[in-house]
């Protein structure tokens, strides 16, 4: 069963039904318990670092997020659900993180002149990586694939073996993280239409 | 280089759940559907879809919330979802049904406090603020960028930069400027307004109104310095198929998502 993490940021149902129309057993947990007996969990999220991860923190959830990447499963973060996986956030101040990936999030900053682009960066932007040698979450994606982006913090991992993908938006954003079993896109493949599916597709192969 | 596509956007009005002015399909379907204009549309490549309910009561509310959860079950793009949202109650019924994003306009300038709620609730990335604007001659025989409310029925007195200029501070992600003289012309947009909206906001700025054909595009999303274009009726119509806007524009060197 794949599992997919409720804590009160944001919309869960594209996900769950993009999921289920690939055929996949999918329910929507929110305490520990019903987290430990998935097979694969996925963590979404909108809105802000701080409020996420104290809603983490008071269901238990987040030791139980540690604890499932730490036996071997599956894991997918979306968008918040990636940023939240570094040791600091800095939207709003410093938070402490999930630090299962080493790194931060830090504010997307884009004011380089002549080069003075928006924040959020919102839209469809095209994914840098090699096809040929790429994380199994990717498979299959032509290069350029375009993805859907909305975000104004970004993840800068400590370790750049673990970026996957990156996408040009003035500064190298990082697209896609994955390190093992933990695998983690800032671009939102639920919404991606068909490029979205296949990633959503693999993780389910993976 | 890679880069941030431009973006197409067709925008689709509900009223009581059934879609008007959607586009017309030549075979047997209902053009009503909201489900099926988002499909045809997810098929020509649409970036975003916009759903703007124009019913005027608390029931269109809920119809509307309904319209998006069998929306956002069928396609998997982003939506956006404006009109009637006075509270921020709506605001989340409307994101927990799947959309991405909600328009706020009337009530944000009735209440602008609407915007900080929204943007610290779902972040600044899902509060988009619509701004209905007119050029209004004034007895002195300056002209006024003007804010209008309740679909363009009222002057506010507003000035429109100093208003979107707020917005952006109280923690709007994205202004959809309409621009109301230009609206429906189908003459194009009013490329001096929003290139002076785009520069004195760092969020992103959606550019309505006016469109008529692929060049009108071509202007907002250049001189205009959109970072996205709206339109329904040229969509509609089917006056401009959005493959063929998007291979026009990116044959003219405007990035653009090309499927």
């Amino acid at each position: 069963m794949i599992s997919i993490i409720d804590y009160g940021m944001g919309n869960l149902e594209s996900v769950r039904k993009a999921l289920a129309l690939l055929g996949a057993p999918v329910q929507i947990v929110s305490d520990p318990e019903s987290l430990r007996r998935s097979d694969k969990i996925i963590l979404p999220g909108v809105g802000a670092f701080r409020d996420a991860i104290a809603a983490l923190r008071k269901t238990g959830m987040d030791a139980a997020i540690t604890e499932f990447i730490a036996s071997g499963k599956a894991f997918l973060g979306i968008c918040l659900g990636m940023q939240l996986l570094v040791d600091t956030g800095f939207e709003d101040g410093e938070h402490r993180g999930l630090s299962i990936i080493p790194g931060q999030c830090i504010r997307l900053t884009v004011d380089q002149p002549p080069l003075r682009l928006k924040v959020p960066h919102m839209g469809w932007n095209s994914l840098n990586f090699d096809p040929s040698h790429c994380a199994p979450l990717l498979a299959g994606l032509p290069a350029d694939t375009y993805m859907y982006f909305v975000h104004s913090y970004h993840v800068v991992p400590a370790d750049p073996k673990t970026v996957a993908a990156t996408a040009d938006y003035g500064v190298k954003v990082t697209a896609a993280i994955t390190r093992d079993n933990v695998m983690a896109t800032q671009f939102h493949p639920e919404k991606s239409q068909a490029a979205g599916r296949k990633v959503l597709e693999n993780f389910l192969r993976v | 280089m890679h880069m941030l596509a431009k973006r197409i956007i067709p925008c689709l009005d509900v009223d009581g759940g059934r879609v008007v002015k959607g586009v017309r399909f030549f075979d047997h379907v209902d053009a009503g559907d909201p489900v099926e204009q988002a499909k045809f549309y997810d098929q020509s490549g649409a970036d975003e879809l916009v759903f703007y309910d124009i019913t005027a009561s608390h029931e269109g509310r809920k119809i509307m919330a309904d319209v998006v959860r069998r929306v956002a079950e069928t396609v998997f793009m982003p939506i956006t979802v404006g009109g009637g949202i006075r509270e921020l109650s709506d605001a989340t019924a409307l994101i927990q049904a799947g959309a991405e994003k909600v328009s706020i306009n009337s009530s944000a300038v009735r209440r602008p406090e609407l915007i900080s709620e929204i943007s610290r609730k779902f972040g600044r990335c899902a509060t988009v603020l619509g701004v209905d604007a007119n050029r209004v001659q004034q007895s002195d025989g300056t002209e006024k960028w003007e804010v209008f409310i309740n679909g363009g029925r009222v002057g506010t007195g507003r000035d429109v930069l100093p208003w979107v200029k707020e917005a952006e501070e109280r923690g709007a992600g994205e202004i959809v400027l309409n621009v109301m003289n230009a609206d429906g012309t189908l003459e194009g947009y009013d490329l001096e307004m929003t290139a002076a909206v785009s520069e004195a906001v760092r969020i992103p700025v959606v550019a309505s109104g006016g469109a008529g054909k692929p060049e009108d595009m071509l202007r907002v999303l250049t001189v205009g310095k959109a970072d996205a274009a709206l339109a329904a009726s040229i969509f509609h119509f089917r006056t401009c198929l959005i493959p063929d806007l998007k291979r026009f524009l990116q044959a003219q060197g405007v990035p653009v998502r090309v499927v």
